[in-house]
């Protein structure tokens, strides 16, 4: 029954960090490694609002969700917009920028922010305390994740196929080209993309980062995640991404409980090498993955 | 007026043989000037500076095999640091647990760290290049979680009282030497049979494998050299301070050779070393000011990128051809 | 031996995700002989094409070449065996020059494997070729980068790489398209050529009076089915043929 409760929360996670990096992808193809380092940056951003600044918890989640927006249309505005078409390039680039992000904020002593270090920097959770549910004891912090997750599966599907820019991006990641000759800007699409995904990337910080620290290494941890998740479910495929969340999130859990914490990462590093052996284009990933069709 | 370079350009184009001393001199100038340049410089600097050569030496060969793979064969190697970590760790263990020298740890740990480094790798070659970026960047990270959670190899704090080398000559020579050696043997590569393969591959892989070839072989041929690269600098890298350690996974051996390459100039194989021989120092320098040299070279990185993308060399090399020599009528 | 079929297709199949690409497409390629594809777009012609040459795995049917099964074999493997192709999507190695486009194919195991194959120079080879489809070697065009060749060179190159794997079939992906009029009527002598010399050819094209002087049998496609097989006039005069790429007659 934990193993149940935890299990879900832990999958849930999982989805909410990767489906921000799933929608850029699948919109521009463009793999963004920025994604980890926004997600520490709101939740370092939050933080300084709310301490240094003073704010309303509120104002502070929103304030920082809308700066990971624009940071994210600024990203590929500034640096990914001139090197599209250049797979190289692109994924140097944005691994560039996420190593900026991470290591500047790793930093100590610069204009006035604090290095990283320890447990100082704690988001504080929106809502203290527990609850209990079928006999097991669970935060409402993690109850709120997973609601969270569940609202925005809904909200994102909601938004793809009823509103215009949603549609839009799903026909973009459909058919670039066909989808150019209807009118569509890819450009302004991929853009739209990186500030959505990059708000996911915010979204997903406050309400995963009350549960623990805020480190730069989460931001790297944050990114293989994600990538994880991606390569498992099938590069740009939504419904691979929340499959392979759960598949990783009940794995990891499951192995923590018969071999203990430390066996995780190992568990995740595992299943990644079978599926790139036996299913490499992931678990729902289309024939596309293996090679270009010619 | 001559075009000195015309000449010569059709003339090496279309594999003829050069005649005239000029000529050749022309060609040999600047490889001469390398060579030379490069074994020169210890003498030139004190005990400091000559240890930072020696790591520049290797974030060269990183930068050589990033180099080769990214633009000769299509993959983008973004755990540069996997590799070192590989060869660092098994030269360590060799020495640390069968007291064998540093004189077979080095090449075994070269070519059974390139081995397993490739084998780890294959399954993301049959896919397509994002895969392999991902991959590759994700295992340094996984090898540090792996050795802190089984506690193997010395865990986190890593092993120290390697053997070192008896003299910082042989230190210096030694890593100059595998830096020179690679750099002449691997622009070989990409013009003999192999390397033309490979960059088809890069271009246009279809065509490649309907003409008969077996692309994932070639694929993991050239990664296996690379590793070899990376390998070799682990090795030597563990010999050179006596200690192994999981610093020797860090970010920082994946970000500096590709800053190096963007900057020296992607695809000139010689531009990368530049790079390299270029940023070590360079970081050295600001070392007083920790993890903002990351942030440097990204920033250098992307500047490059966005402004001047073929790079210092290719840039100099280019200018290099176009150069014009007034002749008296 | 003319007359028993080299390439023998029988109940070929295959859907992407619902659309049915090609449906129980049967046909022979015949020794010696060149056939002919053709239909309207989207009827799946080059997905035909990959399908034969491995490129896209089928879901039923079964490719025997000389009697041997390649329904499961990845493209490389079956380019070795002698069963070459064009790509309709010209892209030849751009940063490379044209000879050394060649050198790909000549390393491959089945150049190595023959006895031609104990090559001194490979370069020079790949340039006879190349001299062979048409590039003029004094006018110094093999050593052109690919990149920058014109259309008409680019098809040549193509077929110069299914050449250098000394084929026993080439299929050749719309190869006439894009051609001027004058650059198909110098590429014909060299497609009679490579006929005369015992390669069977599978010729996709939409070029239909080029074609139908070049080929012996037409097999015509709609849709992903097969909807005619025959000697080029039969195809022509053929009433299906004619609704699949006119369309029918509406009542006025």
């Amino acid at each position: 029954m934990e193993i149940l409760i935890y299990g879900t929360v832990n999958s849930v996670v999982f989805a909410l960090i990767a489906l921000g990096f799933t929608l850029v992808y699948g919109v521009s193809r463009v793999p963004n490694f920025a994604h980890g380092s926004i997600y520490v940056l709101v939740g370092f951003l939050t933080w300084s609002f709310v301490n240094d600044l003073n704010l309303n918890y509120a104002v502070a989640v929103i304030l920082s969700i809308l700066i990971a927006a624009i940071i994210g249309l600024l990203i590929y505005r500034i640096v990914l917009i001139r090197l599209r078409g250049m797979a190289t390039s692109e994924i140097i680039a944005s691994f560039a920028v996420s190593l900026i992000i991470l290591e500047g904020l790793r930093m100590q002593g610069i204009a006035g922010f604090k290095g990283f270090i320890g447990p100082f920097y704690v988001l504080k959770p929106f809502v203290d305390g527990k609850v209990e549910l079928f006999g097991i004891f669970v935060d409402y912090q993690r109850l709120i994740i997973v609601a969270v997750g569940g609202a925005l599966v809904i909200a994102l599907s909601l938004f793809t196929h009823h509103t215009k820019i949603g549609l839009s991006l799903r026909a973009i990641a459909q058919d670039e080209r066909a989808a150019m000759m209807l009118g569509v800007n890819s450009d302004r699409m991929a853009m739209i993309a990186m500030s959505i995904g990059s708000a996911l990337a915010g979204l997903a910080a406050v309400a995963i980062l009350p549960l623990g620290n805020i480190t730069a290494e989460v931001g790297y941890r944050v990114l293989i995640y994600a990538l994880a998740v991606c390569i498992i479910g099938g590069l740009g495929s939504w419904g691979g991404a929340i499959l392979a969340s759960f598949v990783i999130g009940f794995a990891m859990k499951i192995s923590t409980a018969l071999f203990g914490a430390l066996w995780e990462s190992v568990v995740l590093v595992g299943t990644i090498i079978l599926i790139l052996l036996f299913r490499p284009s992931g678990l729902l990933g289309k024939q596309k993955e293996l090679e270009e069709r010619v | 007026m001559k075009r000195l370079d015309r000449s010569i350009k059709v003339r090496s184009e279309g594999l003829y043989a050069l005649s005239s001393w000029s000529e050749m001199a022309y060609l040999l100038a600047p490889r001469l000037l390398l060579i030379v340049g490069l074994l020169a410089v210890p003498f030139f600097v004190d005990m400091y500076w000559q240890r930072v050569l020696c790591s520049a030496g290797i974030y060269a060969l990183l930068a050589l095999g990033f180099d080769f793979l990214a633009e000769y064969v299509g993959l983008v190697c973004l755990g540069g640091a996997f590799f070192i970590g590989t060869g660092g760790y098994i030269a360590g263990l060799l020495n640390h647990h069968f007291h064998l020298p540093p004189l077979v740890t080095i090449p075994i740990a070269t070519v059974a760290g390139a081995a397993i480094s490739t084998l780890v790798l294959i399954p993301c070659l049959r896919l397509r290049g994002i895969y392999f970026a991902i991959i590759s960047f994700m295992f340094p990270l996984f090898a540090v979680f792996i050795i802190i959670a089984l506690n193997v190899f010395g865990g986190t704090e890593g092993i120290s009282a390697l053997d070192t080398f008896p003299s910082i000559w042989l230190e210096l020579y030694l890593i100059l030497a595998a830096v020179l050696v690679s750099l002449f043997a691997i622009r070989r590569l990409v013009n003999e049979d192999m390397g033309i393969i490979l960059r088809g591959v890069k271009d246009n892989d279809q065509a490649v494998r309907a003409s008969g070839i077996d692309i994932t072989a070639y694929k993991t041929r050239a990664v296996f050299i690379a590793a070899m690269l990376g390998c070799f600098g682990g090795a030597y890298l563990s010999h050179l301070y006596g200690w192994l350690g999981l610093s020797l996974f860090a970010m920082d051996f994946s970000i500096l050779p590709i800053a190096a390459t963007v900057m020296g100039g992607m695809g000139s194989l010689v531009g990368p070393v530049l790079g390299a021989f270029i940023l070590t120092p360079m970081s050295e320098a600001l070392r007083g000011f920790g993890q903002l040299r990351v942030v440097l070279y990204c920033l250098i990185l992307i500047a490059f990128m966005v402004y001047k993308p073929e790079g210092i060399m290719n840039f100099l090399q280019r200018k290099y051809h176009q150069f014009e020599k007034w002749e008296k009528v | 031996m003319a007359g028993d079929a080299i390439l023998k297709i029988s109940k070929l199949s295959k859907s992407f995700g619902g659309v049915q690409a090609i449906m129980n497409v049967g046909f022979e390629l015949e020794r010696g002989q060149i056939l002919g594809i053709i239909g309207p777009n989207g009827s799946g012609k080059t997905t035909l094409v990959n399908l034969i040459t491995g490129f896209v795995k089928p879901d039923k049917g079964e490719i025997l070449f000389n009697g041997k099964d390649i329904t499961a074999l990845p493209p490389h493997k079956i380019a070795n065996l002698g069963l070459t192709r064009t790509f309709q999507v010209m892209r030849p190695y751009h940063s490379l020059s044209a000879f050394k486009n060649l050198i790909v194919p000549l390393n491959s195991p089945r150049v190595k494997r023959s006895a031609a194959g104990k090559l001194g120079d490979v370069d020079a080879v790949a340039i006879d070729i190349l001299e062979e489809v048409g590039f003029e070697r004094d006018a110094r065009v093999p050593y052109k980068v690919a990149g920058s060749l014109p259309l008409g060179y680019l098809k040549r190159l193509e077929l110069g790489r299914c050449i250098a794997l000394r084929p026993e079939v080439i299929i050749c992906d719309e190869v006439f398209s894009g051609l001027s009029m004058s650059e198909i009527s110098s590429l014909i002598p060299l497609l009679e050529r490579l006929r005369m010399e015992g390669i069977s050819m599978m010729m996709i094209e939409h070029r239909l009076r080029e074609l139908f002087r070049l080929a012996n049998r037409i097999v015509v496609l709609t849709f992903g089915q097969k909807i005619a097989e025959g000697s080029p006039e039969a195809v022509m005069n053929n009433q299906m043929v004619k609704e699949a790429y006119l369309g029918t007659e509406t009542k006025a």
